[in-house]
Formats: structure tokens, sequence, C-alpha cells
């Protein structure tokens, strides 16, 4: 009998029976249980073809040694039929019947029998009551042929004990017709193949059902940094807006230009080897537009272009040392000094993402080298609300449609803004930027035209990666320390807040 | 940003009226201070030094409020109060004056050449009759805290010293001598000590020690005494304890010294205007004559009141607003800066800077602080009409167009740091005396080793990715388009950037053929054809020729042509290069200057 054709019968006596126990089956069809349970398991995968219900009965059998005991009678019966009416010597009494010693315990717990040891030539066993029956044996009976019932709960555990009974579980199956129940089995396909298409043999074929449950298979592919998908964003919205890309390819900078030029005094702490990161090799740069530095020595030490200066005693040695720019707006002054070099002034919007270097103390959101996005408009008669303008427009294209300014103060900026944006996900007010009207101190040694005015912004591309991205701590975002999980798990990083 | 504490009732009860935490918050916001941290000294020597110690401290509520680093007239509950009292008009700004004593003798500082080597500048001022109570006592000793912090930048720049004038008599000295020459009782001791064993005594002191090194190795050191001999101080160290002030003390001697003039001048004019409103004679401050090393005599402090003109049509046009001149004078009034229309027809405006604001130095300024006074909020909103076509940098439309390309190729975008250790680009990659640690931007103040040099290739940031990340399933195959930096003598800085594509690929065999077939990828969609494949396009396609590389593994290493010039290297990493960065399986790499591909 193969597999099919047991699972065919099997479907016919569940289509005689409508419901029908495994145990049934199996004493129906005279295979071993296990084959029919194989059979139900293997008619199950066809789909709603049968219903299933798994059943565990407990159920009292005679062991084998029960089954000699039902034979022969109980050891501590035999013990007492052996026993005459005189007595008998105990050494010849166990001599007489096999299992004697078991039988004679029992014989002598149960009160069956009794011994006198102090009889002639040693100890006599007596009846200690007369026509007794096998109770033993009775109750073996009585379990052998099912009738549980008969034998009290103490006996069972007796029983047992003796090893002459044992409960046994019996799992079996009950089995009922389902929705698609069939005599004859058609096994569902696993998927459409090209063959089925070609000999259209998928018209008569059932199919196997998908499960919706599991996940898909991912694909494979690479992936892109999470910032520098914001990057992308940013660097969209920007040329969106009409900006232009300054060339920030230029790690290394001059103090000149990323201090002095941008009328940071020398003596200011951002000048601190605590804040700026020197280089010894290639330590000075001294290749400047001369009349240019000549104009910012004289603003800073003496003032002019309307302003008291800082008055005190500049030093081209401090303007020489390079550094690793503090900010992209060394560029940005790179950029205004061409502009005003031009024979017409024209105006401009300039824009930049990149590495930025800062000595600072380290901790979970800063680190020595972060991206600083920089937005730039020169132009003539330029205003303060012009900036908060171009400001609300860049952070609505972000996401971010509140926006409060609160006044700041920043060496190179008057007036300066610090910007907040309502953050709705975190329901409150978060500084977003800082911004403000490039000081003429400036802008005129260059030779820019007095009424020209240049607002600018600056942030971080990190922090409003990590809010969006709800990280806590830089590291996890940048470095070689991240996790490639979290890269390749990384949305698309639409800023909207 | 410096941060002040003051103590929330006294900040209300000197201001005349109380606020909600928000609304002083918002005031706050609005004048351009920032409300940081509501506390206590309990709370906070709770937080610094554990509950034990913090037991009968007070849990009066204290105000840590920021302050613009350019507001040295905020550093202390008086100026703050003063400032906020005039921008609420509860009332006018004060008028600081110079009196000079009532019989006429004025105090003088005598400045000997000798000072010209180590700290040539001294200023001085006397404040009269003087009440302190505790607090102001303590205001009085924080705000030269603050000073010499701020301003004086750890008293570099410029140090503070004050001195009962009842206990000392006039003229003074600011000389400069050599240390065994010194020696007198310091602030806080009992007994003499030469200037040499206070530089040893300080060298202990947790506070003082940071200041020693800025005259230790000076021949001479800095020292002020009165007619007697008595010393007032050894700036920028220490004062003497014989002259020092009390919560009793009625006159007081505030001395300068200092390495930059007009920080000098700044710090003193803001000292004594910030605390003239304790003396009997409200606002007034005495001067003191310094007759300089070159006999010329300079009265100090100036407490000048400088004049600047602006037109409203000016401020208007920098602001975007409409104002008339007389609401923009009524505006700068608020702000300390007393302004009369001088021509109502020009809309010209006379605005008189105080020497509390030292931070006026242009009329920039002047409209930063109408703006302020207006209110942000009050301003309309334009956008620029500037018209401009927007661009980008070729080397970023290039790079922006290929990291999506080489995501689609199966390789992962990593961002490391630019900065690493000299190790990185030389012991590490096997390139000890090569052009990849030759050529490495040297940094001179590296916090740690992480921070020595600028990178000079992208594999060490790769490979230390991929150790970050072993627990990965294999391959692990990511990749950077970023700029390395390389010295180079005909730029102005000495040093260039340089973009370029690195990409790894970390495998239990090394892979070289993936790492190829990327090179192969990138050069299809950069439209470079493979010149095996055609000798016409011999010299104007790409090519991989056999290279050595310490960092490779030997005969596993090629250069890449392109056009007939070497762009890069590809190739299976050396086995050392693997275990230099914690790895344990083989891994392929390549590299490519990108630079070529965009500039023509």
């Amino acid at each position: 009998m193969n597999g099919d054709s047991l699972q065919e019968c099997v479907l016919k006596q569940i289509g005689k029976y409508e419901a029908v126990d495994s145990n049934v089956l199996a004493a129906a069809l005279e295979v071993d249980h296990q084959a029919i349970v194989g059979a139900i398991k293997s008619i199950q995968c066809f789909g709603d073809v049968i219903k299933v219900e798994p059943r565990n009965n407990k159920k009292w059998c005679v062991t084998d040694e029960g089954k000699l005991v039902i034979k022969n009678g109980s050891y501590e019966y035999n013990i007492y039929q052996a026993v005459p009416t005189e007595g008998i010597l105990q050494s010849e009494l166990l001599q007489k019947v096999s299992n004697a010693k078991i039988g004679f315990s029992k014989a002598m717990s149960n009160k069956m029998i009794k011994v006198d040891k102090k009889c002639e030539g040693g100890a006599r066993v007596f009846r200690n009551q007369e026509d007794l029956k096998d109770e033993t044996w009775s109750n073996l009976v009585a379990l052998q042929n099912g009738n549980v019932g008969q034998v009290g709960e103490k006996v069972l555990a007796e029983l047992k004990k003796r090893k002459l009974a044992q409960e046994v579980v019996n799992k079996s199956f009950f089995v009922e017709k389902g929705e698609a129940f069939t005599l004859k089995l058609e096994k569902p396909e696993t998927d459409l193949t090209a063959q089925m298409i070609q000999d259209g043999s998928w018209k008569t074929k059932t199919f196997k059902e998908y499960n919706y449950n599991a996940l898909g298979a991912p694909p494979a592919a690479g992936h892109l940094h999470p910032l520098m998908k914001v990057r992308s964003a940013y660097r969209q919205i920007f040329l969106e807006m009409g900006f232009t890309e300054m060339p920030t390819n230029s790690f290394v900078e001059s103090s000149f230009w990323n201090f002095d030029a941008l009328f940071q005094p020398q003596q200011h702490p951002a000048r601190d080897a605590h804040d700026t990161f020197f280089i010894n090799d290639p330590a000075i740069s001294t290749k400047f537009p001369q009349e240019y530095l000549e104009r910012v020595k004289t603003v800073h030490s003496k003032g002019g272009f309307g302003s008291q200066g800082y008055r005190y005693d500049w030093k081209i040695d401090e303007a020489q040392k390079n550094v690793l720019r503090t900010h992209t707006t060394a560029v940005s002054a790179r950029m205004l000094y061409n502009l005003a070099q031009q024979k017409e002034f024209k105006p401009v919007k300039y824009f930049s993402i990149d590495r930025v270097f800062r000595n600072e103390t380290l901790d979970a959101t800063h680190l020595a080298e972060f991206q600083q996005v920089e937005g730039v408009v020169a132009d003539r008669s330029v205003t303060l609300g012009d900036l908060m303008g171009v400001l609300h427009e860049f952070f609505r294209k972000l996401g971010v449609h509140q926006l409060r300014f609160k006044p700041a103060y920043n060496p190179y900026t008057e007036p300066s803004m610090e910007v907040f944006g309502y953050h709705s996900g975190l329901k409150k007010w978060v500084e977003i930027g800082n911004s403000g009207v490039f000081r003429p101190e400036m802008l005129r040694p260059m030779g820019l035209p007095e009424d020209v005015n240049v607002i600018a912004w600056g942030l971080s591309l990190e922090r409003p990666t990590m809010i969006k991205l709800g990280i806590d701590n830089i590291r996890d975002l940048v470095g070689h320390k991240v996790d490639l999980q979290m890269v390749y798990d990384s949305p698309i990083c639409q800023m909207d807040f | 940003m410096p941060t002040i504490g003051v103590n929330r009732d006294d900040l209300f009860k000197c201001l005349g009226e109380t606020y909600t935490e928000e609304g002083f918050d918002e005031l706050c916001f609005q004048y351009g201070i920032e409300l940081d941290e509501v506390t206590s000294e309990k709370e906070q020597i709770e937080k610094e030094q554990g509950e034990s110690k913090a037991v009968g401290a007070s849990d009066a509520v204290i105000y840590k409020i920021d302050i613009p680093a350019n507001r040295y007239d905020l550093l202390c509950m008086e100026g703050l109060v003063q400032a906020l009292k005039v921008f609420l008009k509860k009332e006018p700004a004060p008028n600081y004056r110079c009196v000079a004593p009532i019989n006429g003798v004025k105090q003088q500082i005598n400045v000997t050449p000798s000072t010209q080597q180590i700290r040539p500048f001294c200023v001085g001022a006397v404040l009269r009759n003087i009440t302190f109570t505790k607090e102001g006592y303590e205001s009085f000793i924080d705000l030269q805290d603050k000073l010499h912090h701020n301003i004086g930048r750890r008293r570099t720049l410029v140090s503070i010293g004050t001195h009962d004038l009842d206990t000392i008599t006039g003229p003074f000295t600011y000389d400069a001598q050599t240390p065994a020459d010194i020696k007198f009782v310091s602030l806080n001791q009992t007994k003499e000590h030469t200037a040499v064993e206070l530089m040893e005594l300080y060298s202990k002191d947790s506070h003082l020690r940071a200041f020693l090194p800025i005259i230790q190795d000076s021949p001479v050191y800095p020292i002020i005494r009165d007619s007697k001999g008595v010393v007032l101080s050894m700036p920028p160290i220490i004062n003497g304890d014989h002259s020092k002030i009390k919560l009793t003390t009625k006159n007081v001697l505030v001395e300068i010294t200092a390495t930059d003039l007009t920080k000098a001048k700044v710090a003193l004019d803001t000292i004594v205007t910030m605390f003239s409103c304790h003396c009997e004679d409200k606002f007034a401050v005495e001067p003191v004559d310094i007759v300089c090393h070159d006999g010329t005599v300079m009265e100090t402090p100036s407490l000048s009141y400088r004049q600047e003109s602006v037109t409203a049509g000016n401020l208007n046009s920098k602001i975007g607003v409409d104002l008339k001149a007389e609401e923009i004078a009524e505006l700068l009034t608020k702000m300390c800066l007393r302004s009369e229309v001088t021509n109502v027809e020009k809309g010209e405006i006379l605005v008189t800077i105080p020497p509390t604001r030292s931070d006026v130095i242009h009329a920039c300024d002047i409209v930063e602080d109408c703006a302020i006074a207006l209110g942000f909020d009050n301003i309309v909103q334009t956008f620029p009409r500037s018209v401009t076509v927007g661009g980008q940098q070729l080397s970023m439309k290039m790079s922006e167009r290929l990291r999506p390309e080489l995501a689609g190729a199966g390789f992962t975008e990593v961002l490391t740091f630019s900065l690493c250790s000299s190790d990185d680009v030389g012991k590490k990659m096997r390139q000890v005396g090569k052009e990849m640690e030759n050529l490495a931007v040297q940094i001179s103040n590296p916090a740690t080793l992480e921070f020595q040099v600028v990178r000079t290739s992208l594999l060490p940031g790769l490979l230390k990715t991929v150790a970050s990340n072993r627990k990965m399933p294999l391959p692990i195959k990511i990749f950077e388009i970023q700029e390395v930096v390389l010295k180079d003598n005909s730029r102005e800085t000495g040093a260039r950037n340089e973009r370029r594509i690195g990409a790894v690929c970390y495998n239990k065999l090394p892979g070289f053929e993936v790492i190829h077939g990327l090179l192969d990828r990138i050069m299809q969609i950069l439209e470079v054809k493979w010149e095996s494949n055609n000798p016409e396009y011999k010299g104007k396609g790409y090519c991989i020729k056999s290279a050595e590389d310490p960092s490779y593994f030997p005969g596993r290493c090629a250069e890449i042509y392109v056009r007939g010039k070497v762009v890069g290297k590809l190739g299976v990493l050396h086995p050392e290069v693997i275990s230099n960065f914690d790895l344990v399986c083989p891994a392929s790499a390549l590299e490519i200057n990108l630079e070529s591909f965009y500039m023509s």
C-alpha cells in the first residue's frame, strides 16, 4: 500500500463516517496508527479537505507482568493457596511457589496469612482467614475488560506501583470532513511556472496559498548614507531657490581668510588652540592680496569705513597661521572678495554644505568635524526683513513652518539672529540655525559698494538629521563606528519636521 | 558665551516687577539674552558635590542667564537690572560722570619703563563713599572674575585689582622688578613671601595655577606699590593682603594692568559704571592720573560718551521697515543709546553711545539695537528681489550622480572622518615614508591621537568601518566619495583637497573580481571604454596594469589608467594591513582620484 492510496483509503473512510477518530481508522483499515497519522497530515497539506482536531486519551492497561498474574493468579494468592490448614514451615512454603518472596510479604501485609515463630522445627505459616478470593486477579481482569470504574483509585495506584497496570496516553486525531472535502486529492502547485503558461495547464491547477504575514525577500542592493541623503535634500532646496554652490574643497585655510577677513579679532577666544586646529605642516600661508590685507589690518587696528575698529596691534604672523577651517564662511569670504573685484556688481546667492573642524570638547552631540550648511545672499539694499523672509522659505521647504528669531552675538554679523523652529513632534522650539547681516568691517575692505548688504545663515547638517532619525549620539550617525545596519535601514530622509 | 547666576527674588525686587518663569524667559528672548537654567545654591551643590554637602545651603531660586560675549555691561546683576529697566522704560539710562576729588588732588599711578617688557599698560579709578551690601560685595568680586575670564582672556590681556584706598597712600607706582626683589604678604596669607616663593606656593593652587605662565618666565614681574612701599598687587597673579577690600570698605581704588590698552579701558569703564550706583554720589567716578613711562599723563577712566550720526533712511533700509526718525530715536533710547532727532526732514538722528556700550563700534550695531527694540517679530518678512540662477560645483554634481550608481551596484555608502592618526595613513597601511604618509597635513594641537593628521586616503576610514561592523553578515561592501587632503607647495595654503572614490569588499575570499567589476561599472557609467576590447581605444579608454604597492598583496595590485594617466589603484589588501585594522578576512579595495573626470 503506497502513501497515496492510504490517503485515499482514509478519505473514503472519512466519507463514510463523516467524523472519526484516527484510532478507529487504524483499526478499520488494519494499519499501524502512526501510518494513519502520517496520511492525515499529508491530506492536510491539500488545504481544507479535512478538519483535524488532536485528542489525548488516557487509558488503564494491564502490563505484561499483570497479564501473567491474570494467567497464573496473584503471587500473594498463590502463597495463600499453598498454605494448608495445619500450617507449613516457612522455608518449605517459600520453595513451593514462584515469586514466593513478593507473594509472602504481600500476603502478610494483607493479613491473609500469619507466622508462628515459636513452633518446633522453625517458623510455621498458617492461614489467617479461610475462603479468601484473589482480589488482585479480579481487579486486573476488570481492567483488562475495560471496566476501570469497578476498580478503586487506591487499588489503581497500588497496581501501578506494583507495575501490574499502567496508565497510557493515547494520542489520536479526530477527523471531520472539511469545506473542500474530496475523495480524490490533487496537490496544489507552489507557484506559476513558464511551463504552465506555455501548455495552459495553469487553467486547471490549484495553487498553494501565499502567507501574507511573512516579510518579503530584502532586495540585494547597496545603500546611501542617511546624512548624505539629507545633504542631497538640502542641496536640492538651495538649487530650487536659485543658489549657486561655492567651491569648498579647501579644508586647510589661513587664519587670514578664516578669521581676519571676517573681522574676528586676533585675541578672539575662537582663535584659541582650545577651539581651533592649527597646522604644523604646512604651517603658514604667505600669499595674500596685499592691498586688501592692508585694509583688513587697518579696520582691525584703527577702524575705518565708519567703524571704531578693535584698536589693537594687528599682527601678520597671526594671520598667516594655517588652520583647519572652523567654518565654511572662510569660503564665503573668498567668494565675496572675488565678487568685489568684478567691474560691475551683480547680485549673488551662494550656498555650501561641507566639513568644518573644531578642536572642542567632544560629547554626545559634538565631534571634531561636522557638516556646515551655509547660505549667503549679496545684493544692493538687502534687508534684515529679507533675511527673515529667505529663512522662512528655506525652512518651509524643510517642513519647518513656524520660526522665531532671537537677537544674538556673532563677531562678523550685525544684526545677528538665532533661528528657532517649532518642532511639532517634540512640541517645543528648537534652535535650528544662526544668521545675520555681515558687518561692513568685513565687506567694505573687500571693496564691495556701501549699499551692498550681505545676509547669511548657517546650521549643522547633523543636528536636524539626528532629530529626524531619533539618534541621541552623533557617533551613531557619522564616523567609522556607525552600525551599517542603521545605514541599511535608514529612510529616504524627507526632512519634514 | 558667559553665564551669570542671579538671585531671582533680588532681581525682581530690583526690576520692581515680578515675572513668571515663562514671562521672564520671553523678556530675555526679546532682549537677546537667554534664561538658561533655573536652579538654587542647594541644587547646584547637590549636583556638583553630592547631597551631603548641600545641607544648609540656600534654596533661594537662582536664574542662570546666558549673556552675549560682547556685552560686558550685562555680566553682573547691577548691569543687567540697569539695562532691562531702561529697555522696559522704567527709568532713563544713567549719566556716568568723572568727578575730581573735592580737594582737587587726584590719585596718581606712576608707570616705570621696566613694565614695558612685561605688561605695558595700567589704568585706574576710585569709587568714593561706596556702600556694599553682602550681595553687592559678592557681585563686585564676581564681575572681576567674569571680566578676567572674558575680555581679559584669562588675565592674559587684562587683570584687575581692587583695594581699600583708606589703607594705602598714593601716589602709586606700577613697576616691574626681578622676582627676588618682590616680597609681601599676599591675599589671605599670614606671612611674607618673595615672588619666587609665591610662584611655588600657587603652583599648587587649583585656581591660580593657570595664570602663573603669563609671567613665570619673565625676568621681571609686574608689581604695584604705594608711596610707602606697601604692595597692592602682583598682576596678573595676586593682590596684597594689606589693601584687601571688605564689606565695610568705603573707598575703592581700581587698578587694571594689561597688554591691550583698549581692553583695559573697557574693563575699567565696565567696573566703575556698574558699581558707581552704590556710591554716595550715584554714577560719579573719581579719575586717576596715569603718569606713563614716557612722562605723558593720561586721566582714566575716560567714561567717554561717543556720538554717532545716523539717518532714519539708512536704518530703515538695513532693517526693511519704514519708521519715522522720532520712533527710531525712542527705540534706541530703550537700548541705553540716548538719541535725538537733529533734522526731521532728513531724518538725521544723533545717537550717544555710553561708556557701558563698548560693543557699539559701528552704525550697524545701532541698526541691530533698533531692530531688537522694535522686536524681530514686528519686522515684515520679505523675499530678496535678487534674480540669480542656481548652479552646482562640478565635483558635487558628479558625486551626486555617482553615489546612487555605486549603491545600485551593491555597495553601501559610509561617512568617515577626515581626521585620523598618523599610523592610520602610515604604519597601519604599510606606507611609512611613502607618499600616503609624507603628504599628510599635520595638526599641531591634536586633543587625541585620532586627530593627528588629515587623511590622505579614504581606505583607512573604510577599513575601520568594516572593523566596527564585524558582526554583519559577509560580504561587507562599502564605498565613500569624499575628499582627502594632500600637501602641495603650489597652492596658496600649501595643501589641496582631492576628491576620491574609495571602495572595499570584505569577504571570505578576496573578491578581486568584485572590486574589478565595480571599476568596470564606474568606467561604464562615466563612458570610458575598456582599452583591451578594441585597439582603437588605446590611450583613450581605461585599462589596469600590474603594479606594486606596500598596502596591497604582492602580485595582486594594479594601477588604473584612464586616457593614459594613472588615476588610482585596486587590488587585494596586504594581510598585514588586514591584521593592522583588526580584521580577519581578506579584502579587496579600490581608490580612484575623481578630479580628472570633471576637470578638463
